[in-house]
């Protein structure tokens, strides 16, 4: 198969919906500029021209709003942040209509609006521009929320976000945007609450997603010279939650690490324990692990962000911990993100 | 070196060489010389590690509303903070270290270039995202008039700023609650590469909308540092008789590409003309003819700053590489306060 980086495979996906669905619009601040969100949305903008890829004012609130009244008269906005931390201006009518409107209007018909937030560190992003804010969405039920890892799951999330009815948040780290994998040519959809497992292994499960993903595949590359069989499991869409891949492999390997890209608690590594303590607890051979930030902002000075964000190393710890080896002479891997070269 | 501190609005007596006018002056090129020797580093060493949103060819805006201010006046920003925390006589050394993300950075590193604070000065912190230093303004200035202080706060953002509702909001509520604020809107035409035509309607300007919530609302050129001044003391001297908040629109230009130290006139959404037509509308220069006149060696001074400043800039540039990284046992200090400290 051919392959797409990751912000290619966004663009192709979003190209094909507009043109397969004339309904389809894109809004963001910058769509329609030289940089294009990454990439993202530059062909769309060449193509079809302000008419459907709309920069919008400075307005996170009103545009979230904005879309849904056209999502309820009968158009399927794609809303586009270069940072999910601006989401949160947006969160009320997120929350309290895009993901309630089926239910409380008594199950009539959905808004079907899909929000694309861009996350991930840079080059001392911040406090306030590199959260994954993936699992404040995930909370409220009505909204489906995915954190595609691989090109392939970016484009086929993007379409079937885009043909369905409820309202969907995509979050994409943007590490991932220059990575390289094969993609379908055809929109072929990639449904909701389907994992996957990218690596196959005995030892240890872990589950990841988003970025995590590839951070959890180089561990497990690195465990395996040690003899330590690592599954890596990505969730592919963290609501719904594909239960049974994670039970399944947790009965098989009898160790868990859940390894994210925010905060562990009350987030994504905290609801994937939980699933684990209410069906299998039975499996578990050691208690759970959390890959994830520390508990304060995440701070700009080079040391402390490179302190700050867990990377695959992270992940080698805390496998050699459940299995209760140490690291021996095995060196430390650096995170993908770490490669990134400035200036912003 | 000493140096008055800048947008202290100085004694006459301490102001090298000559009068408050040239003062405005000087103040503007040592931000244009501390940011110009920062872009240089900064493109050349990619070694501070934060995105940073220069305020080259705006040095009036931040100069000229400074110079209206006191020592107990605080000021806020968005992420466009370097000038205005320099004109409020920020310290220019924990500023550089702080872009260079050290423990001896005015917010011990963790902030960055949009996370400047110099409590001292009463540059009362920057922040980015858009929108949100606005109601922050307004809450200091109430604080102010409820507990009887005759202190002012400013607020300094964009005008992509003021299509977020918040701004909305915050005017109506300083209005209705005649809250001793000063909007200060720096209008530089555009949102990162946006237009402003594109963003907001045509037929009415940012300064009529205000208006129409009935506060005192001026339009001012931006790049003339004397109009800029007159507009703010204006606006600082109503707020302090309780006449209510005062908003300025000061229409003035970004050369440099919005975040970062490069030009961008490759980028496709400005002509070179524009930029080059502003850059013959610089702030220093319109503001050294207005006083040549009166003042026949102002030339001289501001050869004279250049290279002090340009000096004084390197000093901290210096410093900043020479200071103490923060340590990663210190991680999550700050996250919550440290009971019993
Ligand atoms: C809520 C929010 N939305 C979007 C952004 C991204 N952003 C950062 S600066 C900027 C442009 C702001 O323009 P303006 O307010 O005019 O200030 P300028 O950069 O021109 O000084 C944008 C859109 C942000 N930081 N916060």
């Amino acid at each position: 198969m051919r392959e797409l980086t990751y912000w290619q495979a966004i663009s192709e996906a979003t190209m094909q919906c507009m043109a397969d669905d004339p309904s389809v619009l894109v809004l963001g601040e910058g769509v329609d500029d030289h940089k294009g969100t990454f990439g993202t949305t530059k062909a769309a903008y060449e193509r079809y021209g302000a008419a459907r890829v709309v920069d919008v004012p400075n307005s996170e609130n009103a545009c979230a709003g904005i879309a849904i009244g056209a999502a309820a008269n009968g158009l399927r906005p794609l809303v586009v942040h270069t940072r999910a931390d601006f989401m949160f201006l947006a969160l009320d009518v997120m929350v309290n209509l895009a993901a309630k409107w089926r239910y409380m209007y008594g199950d009539q018909g959905g808004v079907p609006v899909v929000t694309r937030g861009v996350v991930g560190r840079g080059w001392g992003q911040g406090a306030t521009h590199s959260q994954s804010p993936h699992a404040t969405f995930a909370h409220y039920a009505g909204l489906y929320v995915a954190t595609p890892a691989s090109p392939a799951d970016a484009k086929g999330l993007l379409v079937t976000a885009l043909r369905g009815d409820t309202p969907v948040v995509l979050i994409e780290n943007r590490n991932l945007y220059p990575l390289t994998g094969p993609v379908p040519e055809e929109p072929e959809p990639v449904p909701f609450g389907v994992g996957r497992i990218a690596r196959a292994g005995d030892d240890v499960t872990v589950v990841a997603a988003s970025l995590m993903v590839h951070e959890a595949e180089r561990a497990a590359e690195q465990l395996a010279a040690r003899g330590i069989s690592v599954e890596v499991v990505d969730v592919r869409s963290i609501r719904p939650l594909d239960e049974r891949i994670i039970c399944e492999s947790v009965a098989r390997t009898g160790r868990l690490v859940v390894a994210d890209t925010s905060w562990a608690r009350y987030g994504l590594a905290a609801e994937v324990a939980a699933v684990v303590a209410e069906n299998v607890p039975e499996t578990l051979r050691a208690p759970v692990r959390r890959v994830a930030l520390p508990d304060s902002p995440a701070p700009v000075s080079w040391p402390l962000e490179e302190a700050f964000h867990p990377g695959a190393d992270a992940v080698v710890e805390a496998c050699l911990a459940l299995v209760g080896d140490d690291r021996g002479s095995l060196p430390r891997l650096s995170s993908v993100a770490a490669e990134f070269h400035g200036p912003y | 070196m000493t140096t008055t501190p800048v947008g202290v609005a100085p004694a006459p007596d301490t102001v090298d060489p000559a009068g408050p006018d040239a003062a405005l002056i000087r103040d503007m090129v040592r931000i244009r010389c501390v940011e110009e020797e920062l872009c240089d580093r900064y493109r050349d060493d990619q070694e501070m590690r934060t995105p940073t949103h220069f305020s080259i060819g705006q040095e009036a805006t931040a100069v000229g509303v400074c110079a209206a201010t006191g020592p107990d006046d605080l000021v806020f920003t968005g992420h466009r903070s370097h000038a205005p925390y320099l004109a409020k006589g920020g310290d220019l050394r924990a500023m550089v270290a702080e872009l260079y993300g050290r423990e001896a950075g005015c917010a011990r590193g963790r902030g960055g270039s949009i996370h400047l604070i110099d409590r001292a000065a009463g540059f009362a912190g920057s922040a980015a995202i858009l929108g949100e230093m606005i109601p922050v303004g307004v809450g200091a200035g109430w604080s102010a008039a409820l507990r009887g202080r005759s202190s002012v706060a400013l607020t300094f953002f964009g005008d992509g700023a003021t299509e977020e509702g918040v701004f909305h909001e915050s005017i109506n509520f300083a209005q209705v609650h005649r809250v001793p604020v000063v909007f200060v809107c720096e209008n530089n035409l555009y949102s990162i590469s946006s237009p402003l035509r594109q963003r907001q309607p045509a037929g009415s300007t940012i300064t009529d909308r205000v208006a129409a919530y009935g506060l005192w609302a001026r339009s001012v050129d931006g790049n003339d540092v004397y109009a800029v001044r007159a507009a703010a003391r204006a606006a600082v001297a109503r707020c302090r008789e309780g006449a209510g908040p005062a908003f300025l629109e000061l229409h003035t230009y970004r050369w440099r590409e919005h975040v970062g130290p490069g030009w961008d006139h490759d980028h496709g959404y400005r002509a070179k003309e524009e930029i080059d037509d502003w850059i013959a509308r610089c702030p220093i220069r319109r503001a050294t003819d207005a006083i040549r006149d009166a003042e026949p060696r102002v030339d001289d001074w501001v050869r004279q700053w250049e290279q002090r400043y340009r000096e004084e800039a390197r000093a901290a540039v210096r410093f900043a590489r020479a200071a103490a990284w923060p340590s990663v046992a210190n991680l999550l200090d700050g996250a919550y306060e440290t009971v019993g400290r």
